[in-house]
């Protein structure tokens, strides 16, 4: 494939998918922890997205970034324009914002996988302290 | 490579004013994230915020830093 081939490849990839990711690895091999984060609000909101691994040739990724503007990875587009790339959509998945904008219903606890999670203590029962 | 330090001074630098924090992820010199307040985002949308800060690194964003994640906020936003 020759650039101006990715180039109209990618442009073409924006245009026809209403919500399109770039992302390196897949969403169900994320390569990267912000693809993952990305992909993963994406899979919480139960959206159909389409995604592209940008890692099989670096000229995807410099082919896009020319397309964008935008020099980082991920990138999300809804409706042929660009959202952002992790932090934003990550800020605008916790607001409900990018629920609003993709038409669908907030989830109750929104949950996006974090690389290093931690558990979370359980509070300690009132009745424990009783006895 | 780049310290935290430094791109804190160099945003600093463009965007005289602001409150600017920034952390070093991985301490590797290669993931970075920073907090910038600065009243030169008002009126803008996130997109265009987070550009001017990724404009003040230019080509080094996906070079030599590797990663920058990125939160922008007006004074006025208080949380």
């Amino acid at each position: 494939m020759t650039n101006d081939e990715i180039h109209s490849f990618i442009e073409n990839a924006i245009k026809e998918n209403k919500v399109m990711l770039f992302m390196k690895g897949t969403p169900q091999q994320p390569a990267c922890g912000f693809s993952m984060r990305a992909s993963g609000a994406l899979n919480e909101l139960g959206v159909q997205y389409a995604a592209l691994d940008i890692l099989p040739d670096p000229r995807i990724r410099e082919e896009l970034s020319a397309v964008s503007g935008w020099p980082t990875i991920p990138q999300l587009f809804v409706n042929g324009e660009l959202i952002g790339g992790s932090d934003i959509v990550l800020e605008m998945f916790e607001s409900g914002e990018l629920a609003e904008l993709l038409g669908v219903e907030q989830p109750d606890q929104p949950d996006v996988p974090a690389p290093e999670p931690e558990p979370r203590q359980a509070p300690l029962g009132l009745e424990n302290r009783m006895t | 490579m780049p310290s935290a330090a430094e791109l804190k001074e160099r945003i600093e630098e463009a965007f005289p004013g602001a409150q600017v924090m920034v952390h070093d992820l991985t301490g590797g010199g290669d993931h970075f994230r920073a907090e910038v307040i600065s009243d030169r985002f008002q009126g803008l949308s996130r997109i265009q915020q987070h550009k001017l800060i990724y404009d003040v690194f230019g080509d080094e964003v996906g070079g030599p830093i590797h990663a920058l994640s990125i939160k922008t906020q007006t004074p006025g936003d208080g949380r």
